[in-house]
């Protein structure tokens, strides 16, 4: 069966500790070998059990990126139509909840926009439901809302997307596990080596100190980038509420050099 | 009223389990069209630590024309059947399996070999990982590769494509313990 077993046996208060305690050991780490928290999730945080087999244990080996790795592909407006970045207007009637906008700027580490490529969307419904065949959470699917959306970027690096809030949902880490409500997003860079699929979430959730995918990133300064702010420039009247997200693809080193210690990794 | 966010890196989230409605599109994992006479399959399995299946994980390819180049054709959702946009993208099936046609890339540079570059998402993968999958039928050219020349032997097969029949190569990818396949980091992981 492919829905994970459920651990009725393993309790908030056991994976709260586990990860509290990891954070105390990344951050000595850091502290003792005087670098910054990382950015991106450790691949072995273990309170999201299913790393536990899925993570890999050697050493990423350093490499050299060629053309292919410093380019993309080339998505572009023929690929998308425009109705696709509103998702509240792929069915014949309305969904339900909150509608929202989500608007922002994908830039790569020098802050110059990543242009006229592609973000891919999806997300659960209002109930927290998503469309997926594997999803059993006995919450109502909504007839008029599949929560699939795409966009291209424009020449300033930006998107905007028409949505509904999703709900927050269980899921099967352990008992009672709930995640925050968020949307997952796709970006290409202009470099492949930019790939990112990320999550994005709401301003004060109560559930972030909990849920350990997103407790994954270590640094809070980086797990702050992931929530969406209010923006009251964004919301329209009578209409939507506004949401900003900016977002940062890390690039590859254009200097990168032969580590000198490079014998066999 | 708009908060100032700091500039740094945007990180990285699991693609989760339900992408399946979502990611796939139709004819994502033919990068090249099958009856083209020039394309090739390049397909395998993905296991866990544990040696089982991973149902849930979703691959792309990205690779150079036979001449080595990228390619920059526009398209890439909405094939046609003559084409090459290089990108590919195929969720696993059941078994963990995936498949894709392709074609056969050039080398990029001299001395090196010519490879696919592959990208794993799944359940349980907080951030993607990167591999490259090169062509066990290019001997000579992977002997001189410089990656590859850095890489324990007793692990340069786990980037080998090995032809398995006409036309076929299979490349299986091993997220954890024995055989665990080599991923890569460009230089992009903090």
């Amino acid at each position: 069966m492919l829905r994970t077993p459920s651990r009725p046996d393993l309790s908030q208060g056991t994976i709260s500790d586990e990860i509290a305690d990891r954070h105390a050991l990344e951050r000595d780490a850091a502290a003792s070998a005087g670098r910054a928290l990382a950015a991106h999730p450790r691949r072995d945080f273990a309170p999201y059990r299913s790393t536990l087999l899925r993570h890999p244990t050697h050493e990423l080996v350093r490499a050299d990126p060629e053309e292919i790795e410093l380019v993309s592909p080339a998505f572009g407006h023929t690929d998308v139509s425009p109705e696709e970045a509103d998702l509240t207007v792929q069915h014949s009637g309305e969904p339900l909840g909150e509608r929202i906008i989500i608007t922002g700027r994908v830039l790569d580490g020098d802050g110059r926009p990543v242009r006229n490529q592609l973000v891919e969307i999806w997300q659960a419904n209002a109930s927290g439901r998503y469309v997926h065949k594997r999803d059993q959470h006995p919450a109502p699917l909504d007839p008029n809302f599949t929560g699939v959306g795409r966009i291209i970027t424009g020449d300033d690096g930006s998107y905007r997307l028409t949505t509904i809030k999703p709900g927050a949902y269980p899921w099967k880490n352990h008992r009672n596990a709930w995640r925050p409500a968020h949307i997952h997003f796709s970006f290409f860079g202009s470099a492949f080596t930019q790939r990112l699929i990320t999550q994005m979430y709401f301003p004060g959730d109560p559930l972030f100190a909990l849920d350990p995918i997103y407790q994954s990133i270590v640094d809070p300064a980086a797990r702050e980038r992931l929530v969406a702010a209010y923006d009251h420039d964004v919301s329209e009247p009578e209409w939507a509420i506004g949401y900003r997200w900016d977002v940062v693809l890390t690039g590859p080193r254009s200097t990168w050099m032969e580590p000198e210690d490079a014998d066999h990794a | 009223m708009r908060e100032q966010r700091p500039l740094g890196p945007t990180p990285s989230q699991t693609v989760g389990p339900f992408f399946g409605y979502a990611l796939p599109y139709d004819g994502g994992s033919d990068v090249r069209a099958p009856w083209q006479p020039d394309a090739i399959r390049l397909h395998g399995t993905v296991y866990d630590g544990a040696g089982d299946p991973v149902p849930d994980a979703i691959i792309e390819i990205w690779g150079a024309d036979a001449a080595g180049r990228a390619s920059a054709e526009r398209g890439a959702f909405e094939r046609d059947q003559h084409g090459f946009a290089g990108f590919g993208r195929a969720a696993v099936d059941r078994d963990g399996r995936f498949s894709f046609t392709t074609i056969k890339p050039g080398a990029m540079r001299v001395g090196s070999a010519p490879y696919l570059l592959v990208a794993i998402f799944a359940r349980g993968v907080l951030q993607h990982l990167f591999t490259r999958a090169y062509f066990g039928d290019e001997g000579a050219a992977n002997d001189a590769d410089p990656l590859l020349d850095r890489i324990d032997p007793a692990r340069r097969g786990t980037l080998m494509a090995e032809p398995d029949g006409p036309a076929s190569y299979r490349f299986d990818i091993r997220l954890q313990g024995e055989g665990e396949t080599v991923f890569l980091d460009f230089g992009t992981e903090q």
